[in-house]
């Protein structure tokens, strides 16, 4: 029962996280037909500079609080940087591209940004455990969990009911559901394509910088700590449809709470129980769970 | 014309979520016909066509051709019975020259057993290519690549592509459509010319009357999934809910051409 | 058939090159033979992905078939006694062959992303089966004893390079004789449009599921290859994802020109890599991802294609 309890809040955890990161990569995808693995490179991006600055705050005694800000501002700073840079220096010419070379050069990329972090950083693990000590922890049900780790879900929460307004509510979110809808018919209503893509990468990039950012107190910030998350988080946006947010909440609590089930009961399996999942979806749906079925007009 | 329809259309019906792109549709085509499909833009000209070579699965109904049942089956197995079709949007290997494009078709129609494992172009299939490309006026633009080729020579194409494989039943779809006004007829006299020379039976969807009414023996008019009329392009064009529904045109219908004369001949 | 074969200048200068390669062997320093190995086998696995590449079918999960292969020469060993070089490469590439096979029904029904991302995943499947299980030797793998040929155990790598060789000009002039043929000339006809090779009257699925199992092979033969030449398998160097994404990677900055590019491509990696790990080892990834990058800019047709502007191996092209 404990260990069920367990399983289950750690998977929520996880889940929650994954969301964050999921989703950016899921709306960049949707707009823009990217699949980007140089969301992993954000990730860690996040992670490292918030780590750095919250040691750097704690160094110069600022109060506890102000590490949500820094985490907060790297989240903004990295994904906007790095998104504005990327999108210019990279996608830009390769939007005519296909597909798989697009994702191959996010890979090259992927793989620079890993290692000017170790240019940069160091080879040497950063650790920023401050704000979850300053939360402490509570019991819950028989186990005790500290109090950050659960500020997670509201997070999670704050980014999909965040991202549902944004979708739903405002004109940008409009343009980019058209988008993702029926791009070519997007384009002969005239919506500013290129703006949109710029947009929409950086947002994407932000929310993968905050999953890295947010989580980077709970762990050891160390060199090639993304890599487990950016394939996880393909597993949960090709589960949940690629483009597909509700896809992407749903992708990410299935792989969540079996990666958790997987670390409890069968140690090592874990890699192996997500895409397990992963290939059955596709074999049974090939667009995911909740992307929609494209026709070609002939 | 003999007795069995080379093709025969029975309820067929077609629903995409809230859309009825076909609903009841009821024809018989006698082998050498050719039938021209009018309607308006959605009025399901293309998912007609669509379903009758296999590309869409119908919702409902049958589909024989030459006596046999192929509703739903593959492509690739309604070509093997002899029936094929253009496209509405040219579908040709973009990256190929005309040439590469034809030699493909030609080797793909003309093999058996073991030819795919040998090189792609005998003297044969080169002399046949070099034949069909003169045919349909494509020899000018022979190492040109597809995407470099106007509408009207990707049309052509595309048609050439359909034809090689020697169908018994070719259904076009928008043969002329995005193409310059006075090069229509040139199009369609090298098309229907080849055709007519093979005894081909022929669908071609259309929106220009006039070509409608020059080339063909029997109008189907398609409105919101229906056949709304199915009669000779002398009879069918004055129509007037063709004339209302189809060609958005009220006025009183003018005297049947002598070239609708003739067609309605034919039909008789 | 045989005329075919001896009169196609890619078969002739495969050939040669490969023959010189043999004849270097017997003069080059142990660590040049051993890296050219690892580069010709690894080249073996970037032709299976050539062949699908040219229909814009990319594989992210080779080192599926990759570790059969290696894999099937361990466990043939282990549980068999194998240890010929004939049985262990035809091993491998029955294995690689019946699930490439299988699962061939599977993906030849997805395009693009898909189709990489779902091979991705069945490799990790395998990753974590082998990872997991005890008797197929867990994380650590197994070693894999000296090859032998009809009995005979040679002093020396020669030997076995110039046995590899042979195996990697067999695999080239076959893959050339099938990209010469119809069959595989509908590679590009398939990428350009679908649609239209079904209207055409054939299958689609089918020609791609072959092209899948003919890569499958390769990529298996490779695989055996490399566990004779490295004397190890495990996991982590044969079926791990960095396995599938080095095979893609060189794929690319080698080019799909020529049956000769991915050996090319390969063995320039190996030595990239050597060197890279002496002069700078923490950009490694710097380098490749740049190399990438820059590839995918600036030369598309990739190291292949720089050869090109040669006449020479220009004319090879249209041969
Ligand atoms: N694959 C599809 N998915 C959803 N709806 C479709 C699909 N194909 C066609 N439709 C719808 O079915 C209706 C009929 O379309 P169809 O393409 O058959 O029209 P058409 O008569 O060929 O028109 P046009 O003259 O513009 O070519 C339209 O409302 C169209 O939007
Ligand atoms: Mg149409």
């Amino acid at each position: 029962m404990q260990l069920l309890f367990t399983i289950l809040l750690d998977g929520l955890v996880y889940a929650s996280y994954l969301f964050i990161v999921a989703a950016g990569l899921t709306i960049i995808f949707g707009v823009m037909k990217i699949l980007n693995v140089a969301h992993g490179g954000f990730y860690a991006w996040g992670a490292y500079t918030a780590a750095y600055f919250i040691g750097a705050a704690s160094e110069m005694g600022l109060p506890d609080w102000f590490a949500f800000l820094i985490i907060a501002g790297s989240a903004l700073a990295v994904g906007i940087v790095l998104g504005l840079l990327i999108e210019r220096i990279v996608l830009r010419r390769l939007y005519d591209h296909e597909e798989i070379l697009i994702v191959l050069a996010t890979f090259g990329v992927f793989l620079i940004l890993e290692d000017l972090i170790l240019l940069i950083f160091g080879v040497n693990p950063y650790f920023a455990y401050q704000p979850m000590v300053a939360l402490g922890s509570v019991e819950m049900g028989g186990i005790f969990r500290d109090v950050y780790s659960l500020t997670l879900f509201g997070v999670a929460l704050s980014v999909a009911a965040g991202s549902w307004w944004m979708l739903t509510r405002t004109r940008w979110g409009k343009l980019i559901t058209a988008v993702i809808h029926d791009r070519e018919m997007a384009l002969i209503v005239g919506i500013n394509v290129r703006r949109l893509f710029v947009v929409t990468f950086c947002a994407g990039a932000v929310l993968g910088a905050l999953g890295g950012a947010y989580i980077a107190p709970t762990v050891s910030v160390a060199p090639g700590f993304a890599v487990d998350v950016i394939v996880l988080s393909f597993a949960v946006v090709v589960i949940g449809g690629m483009g597909s947010i509700p896809g992407a909440l749903i992708g990410a609590l299935l792989v969540g709470l079996l990666r958790a089930l997987a670390v409890h009961k069968l140690p090592e399996l874990e890699l192996f129980v997500i895409f397990l999942v992963m290939s059955a979806v596709l074999i049974v749906r090939p667009e995911g769970l909740f992307a929609p079925a494209k026709a070609r007009k002939i | 014309m003999t007795d069995v329809p080379i093709l025969s259309v029975k309820d067929l019906q077609k629903s995409f979520g809230a859309v009825t792109a076909a609903k009841d549709i009821n024809v018989d085509i006698p082998a050498g016909q050719v039938v021209g499909v009018i309607g308006a833009n959605g009025a399901g000209k293309t998912t007609f066509v669509n379903m009758v070579t296999g590309y869409l699965k119908p919702s409902g109904g049958t589909i024989r051709f030459r006596g046999r049942d192929i509703t739903g089956i593959a492509p690739r197995l309604a070509v093997h019975q002899g029936l094929t079709r253009s496209f509405q949007v040219s579908q040709v290997f973009m990256t190929l020259s005309v040439r590469q494009n034809l030699l493909s078709a030609l080797a793909l129609a003309r093999r058996k057993g073991g030819a795919l494992l040998r090189p792609i172009a005998g003297p044969e299939l080169l002399a046949e290519c070099d034949a069909i490309m003169a045919r349909y006026g494509l020899t000018d633009v022979a190492e040109h690549e597809a995407s470099a080729l106007s509408q009207g020579s990707r049309k052509l194409l595309d048609i050439a592509m359909a034809v090689v494989s020697g169908p018994r039943m070719l259904l076009l779809d928008e043969p002329t459509s995005g193409v310059a006004a006075e090069e229509k007829f040139a199009i369609m006299d090298t098309v229907m010319s080849a055709l007519k020379a093979s005894g081909t039976t022929v669908l071609f969807i259309e929106h220009d009357m006039e070509i409608v009414e020059r080339y063909v023996d029997r109008v189907l008019a398609f409105f919101s999934g229906e056949v709304i009329c199915d009669a000779p392009p002398a009879r069918a064009l004055i129509d007037p809910k063709v004339r209302e529904l189809v060609i958005g045109d009220t006025r009183a219908p003018t005297a049947p051409t002598a070239a609708t004369g003739q067609a309605e001949a034919a039909y008789a | 058939m045989l005329h075919a074969i001896l009169s196609d200048k890619t078969v002739r200068l495969t050939a040669l090159a490969l023959l010189a390669l043999a004849a270097a062997g017997l003069m080059l320093p142990a660590w040049v033979v051993n890296n050219m190995m690892f580069g010709l086998a690894r080249g073996a696995a970037v032709l299976g992905l050539l062949v699908l590449w040219r229909t814009g079918l990319m594989s992210f999960g080779h080192g599926l078939y990759f570790g059969l292969g290696a894999y099937a020469v361990a466990l043939s060993e282990h549980w068999l006694g194998l240890s010929d070089f004939a049985l262990r490469i035809l091993a491998a590439i029955l294995v690689a062959v019946v699930a490439g096979f299988a699962l061939g029904f599977i993906l030849r029904r997805y395009r693009d992303i898909f189709f990489a991302m779902l091979s991705l995943a069945f490799s990790m499947v395998l990753y974590g089966i082998l990872v997991k299980t005890e008797a197929l030797g867990s994380t650590d793998g197994f070693s894999v004893s000296q090859t032998t040929f009809l009995g005979w155990a040679p002093e020396g790598k020669q030997v076995l390079f110039t046995a590899i060789i042979t195996v990697c000009l067999a695999l080239a002039v076959l893959v050339q004789m099938y990209l010469r043929s119809t069959l595989g000339r509908l590679t590009t006809a398939i990428r350009d449009n679908e649609i239209r090779v079904e209207y055409l009257g054939y299958s689609v699925a089918r020609a791609i599921h072959i092209k899948y199992v003919i890569s499958a092979a390769l990529a298996g033969g490779a695989g055996g290859m490399m566990a004779m030449a490295l004397g190890q398998v495990d996991p982590d160097s044969m079926v791990y994802w960095t396995v599938s994404g080095e095979l893609v990677f060189i794929t690319i900055m080698a080019g799909p020109g020529s049956v000769l590019a991915p050996f090319i491509g390969a063995i320039i990696f190996e030595f990239l890599r050597t060197y890279a790990f002496e002069i700078a080892p923490h950009a490694w990834q710097l380098i490749v991802g740049g190399t990438l990058l820059l590839i995918i800019f600036f030369l598309p047709g990739g190291i292949w294609s720089l050869l090109e502007r040669i006449p020479f191996f220009r004319r090879l092209r249209h041969d």
